[in-house]
């Protein structure tokens, strides 16, 4: 009885007290490789869109010694360059097949300069279209430019800028190149956006600088703190990028690194970003979402497991033709991947040993639709590879873009067969038959994943054409509403006229 | 006790008393005077009001459009749902009746429920349709969908207020002062509950634990 009685009680209580009951599903241990997010933000398992094909270490590529703390791995066409920072050297290396990749040439220096020309601690590298390399030299301080034979050509250095601090040593980590041969360089300790230097040189300006981060207490804490306090206190400084990718039409996906998991939940700060030529964010956002819009941001859930908290720290991105792009997550060591339309197409990965597991994952790349994944503390590059799946749902979109509606259709009814819990299926399919004005149907699928938006554009079509053909239904309906209430006024003043007259009256 | 289910008066009196709402819903001053002075209210029909608020609640959730509504069944807990609803009211009447008749309100707890029920007939009055209409619209339309649903809220506010300074016979200000007050009541209410049921909990925990060392000694 008692225990009946704290049950009522509790339940009452917890009624009144929460608004909404919240309920964190515990993260079973057996899930998939490959997962994917719903509409309501819940981990659906999901078949593998791209499975780990081979991984190459320093003795898979027949080096002389073992690949020591590498940092960045660039592709440009067949062509693997793979940035051996702390062996001092960028390695070369020819893509045969899939699972061959072949070292052609070892540079330590580059000529055309008597002193000075070794590299200290390469990062990264960009190729522009003519075929002229770059390289961060971060140990140097300096973006070298060589020719593709590794002949000098110029040298970056520290932008003259008075707003950056004079003392801090200059340190370019990543870098992207456009077709007219400017550089947009991420450096270490600059926050104020992307370091975006002329062909001939000269440093012109930031490039999309990230908006400054507060919350509102540290704010609100600052008006009533002594000079003292304010001295201590860490200035409220913009994100730092952690790096870029340049796609084919010039847009800049910049990512950064460490975001506070407040400020990517308050859509304050972004930690995906794509940059136009002015180097506002142009990422299109408009997945479906239970709350606003679809969040870009790698993982939704940001609890901890297996040691990691906190949001995804991206720590590279790159960008297919179809402009699916995929970024890298550091701290858990996973790929998170979306479409044109910020909607989630898969995430996969993990800490850990096996393969397609990182344990300090830091650059990617790829050569056609396969990424290479450069892996920091394990020294070697995983290969990954679209599966059957991963085919399907990509053939489905460029179909559709294509407007080859039918074919889209049956691709992505054979993703529903992989996968019965792929929104994006439905939402597809949808989208095909309402291009093919089969409204009532692609209702039915946009209902089945909450897409209101085009639920809406189709039912417009729907209700467009049901009152067209139902119009003398609609006409005769109004007016049987209106005259008969009419026709029964009229009858009984009528009567009652009648019953008044004085004519009947006896 | 089943009598009064067959006869014929109390069913008109009844039938009568719900028609009272609608009066109430459009001349609120008037209508709440006498629903308690004249007594043309019945607790029948209050009953009968919640009940159709609970009911137009609940089913709101599931044929209203998922444009506007979009419910994650798996986390739904109908009890908890209704509880949701009627706790507040409770707390509300009882909060209100408890400060008002120290203060020389003149309503009894039951006419404080009464009028508050009776409020409340202009959110089934637009919900139900709203929710009919909600399902042959699209999100460019969807601005009528919310102002509707907003007037129905802002509706049972108005005659709420109205209806409690008729109740208890106060004068507008005095009205609105304890209705703010009453708030605040019921946030101590939920206080007081909260400290009751966690400190009965504990104490049962206490015996069931010394229940539990007991077995496992003997």
């Amino acid at each position: 009885m008692k225990k009946l009685f704290v049950r009522i009680g509790a339940m009452a209580l917890a009624s009144a007290v929460l608004a909404g009951s919240v309920s964190l599903s515990s993260y079973a241990v057996d899930r998939s490789y490959s997962y994917n997010y719903d509409y309501w933000g819940d981990v659906q398992d999901s078949p593998d869109f791209y499975e780990p094909c081979k991984t190459f270490t320093w003795k898979d590529l027949n080096l002389d010694k073992k690949i020591s703390n590498p940092q960045g791995l660039t592709a440009d066409g067949d062509f693997l360059y793979l940035c051996d920072s702390g062996n001092n050297r960028i390695i070369k290396m020819k893509r045969n097949t899939r699972e061959s990749l072949e070292v052609v040439e070892i540079y330590d220096h580059f000529n055309g300069k008597s002193s000075d020309n070794t590299f200290n601690t390469p990062t990264d590298l960009a190729i522009s279209e003519d075929g002229n390399i770059f390289i961060a030299d971060k140990g140097n301080a300096r973006i070298v430019k060589v020719d593709k034979d590794f002949n000098y050509l110029m040298e970056f250095g520290k932008p003259n800028d008075s707003s950056i601090d004079k003392d801090l040593a200059f340190a370019p980590t990543k870098l992207v190149v456009d077709t007219a041969e400017r550089v947009y360089a991420v450096a270490a300790g600059i926050n104020k956006g992307l370091l975006k230097y002329e062909s001939d040189g000269t440093f012109t300006n930031f490039h999309g600088a990230p908006p400054a981060s507060y919350n509102f207490v540290d704010y609100i804490w600052k008006k009533f703190a002594s000079q003292e306090q304010l001295m201590k206190m860490e200035s409220f400084v913009p994100t730092e990028y952690s790096n870029c990718y340049i796609n084919e039409d010039g847009f800049i996906y910049a990512v950064a690194g460490s975001v506070a998991e407040e400020d990517l939940k308050g859509s304050t700060v972004q930690n995906v970003r794509l940059l136009n030529l002015l180097g506002s964010d142009i990422l299109v956002r408009n997945g479906v979402y239970y709350d606003g819009k679809y969040p870009v941001y790698g993982d939704l859930y940001m609890g901890s497991g297996g040691g990691m908290t906190g949001p995804s720290q991206f720590i590279d991105v790159t960008s297919f033709p179809n402009e699916v792009f995929v970024c890298l997550d550091k701290n858990r060591g996973r790929l998170f991947s979306y479409d044109n339309q910020g909607r989630l197409l898969f995430c996969c990965g993990g800490n850990g040993n096996m393969d397609g597991y990182f344990r300090n994952p830091i650059a990617l790349d790829h050569i056609g639709y396969d990424i290479y994944v450069l892996d920091q503390l394990d020294c070697a590059i995983t290969v990954f590879t679209l599966t059957n799946f991963g085919e399907l749902v990509f053939t489905a979109m460029e179909d559709f873009d294509a407007g080859r509606y039918n074919e889209s259709l049956e691709s992505w009814n054979q993703v529903i067969k992989y996968d019965g819990n792929y929104d994006l299926a439905y939402i597809g399919i949808g989208r095909a038959y309402l291009r093919q004005k089969e409204y009532k149907t692609a209702m039915e699928y946009f209902k089945l994943k909450y897409d209101a938006e085009n639920y809406s554009k189709a039912y417009r079509q729907y209700r467009k054409i049901w009152v067209e053909e139902n119009i003398v239904v609609i006409v005769i309906v109004l007016l049987v509403l209106f005259l008969v209430p009419m026709i029964i006024g009229k009858i009984k003043s009528i009567k009652y006229e009648f019953a008044t007259a004085d004519i009947f009256k006896v | 006790m089943f009598a009064s289910l067959f006869s014929k008066e109390k069913w008109q009196r009844y039938i009568k008393s719900l028609k009272f709402a609608l009066y109430c819903t459009t001349h609120p001053i008037d209508g709440f005077w006498d629903l308690t002075h004249e007594r043309r209210g019945t607790y029948a029909a209050a009953n009968t009001i919640l009940f159709l608020t609970i009911l137009t609640r609940i089913l709101r959730l599931r044929y209203t459009s998922f444009i506007f509504i979009q419910v994650y069944w798996e986390d739904l807990n109908i009890l908890t749902y209704v509880a949701s609803i009627l706790i507040p009211l409770g707390l509300f009447v009882v909060g209100n009746w408890a400060l008002t008749t120290l203060f020389d309100g003149k309503g009894r707890l039951g006419q404080v429920y009464m009028a508050t029920c009776y409020a409340l007939t202009p959110y089934i009055l637009i919900n139900v349709p709203l929710m009919i209409f909600s399902n042959f619209i699209t999100t460019e339309e969807a601005q009528f969908y919310s102002v509707v649903g907003m007037i129905a809220l802002i509706w049972v506010a108005f005659i709420g207020i109205l209806g409690m300074s008729q109740v208890h016979e106060y004068s507008f200000g005095k009205n609105i002062l304890f209705l703010v007050a009453t708030v605040f009541a019921m946030l101590v209410m939920i206080f007081l509950l909260m400290l009751f049921f966690s400190m009965i909990s504990q104490g049962v925990a206490y015996f069931v634990s010394i229940a539990k060392e007991l077995l496992y000694r003997m």
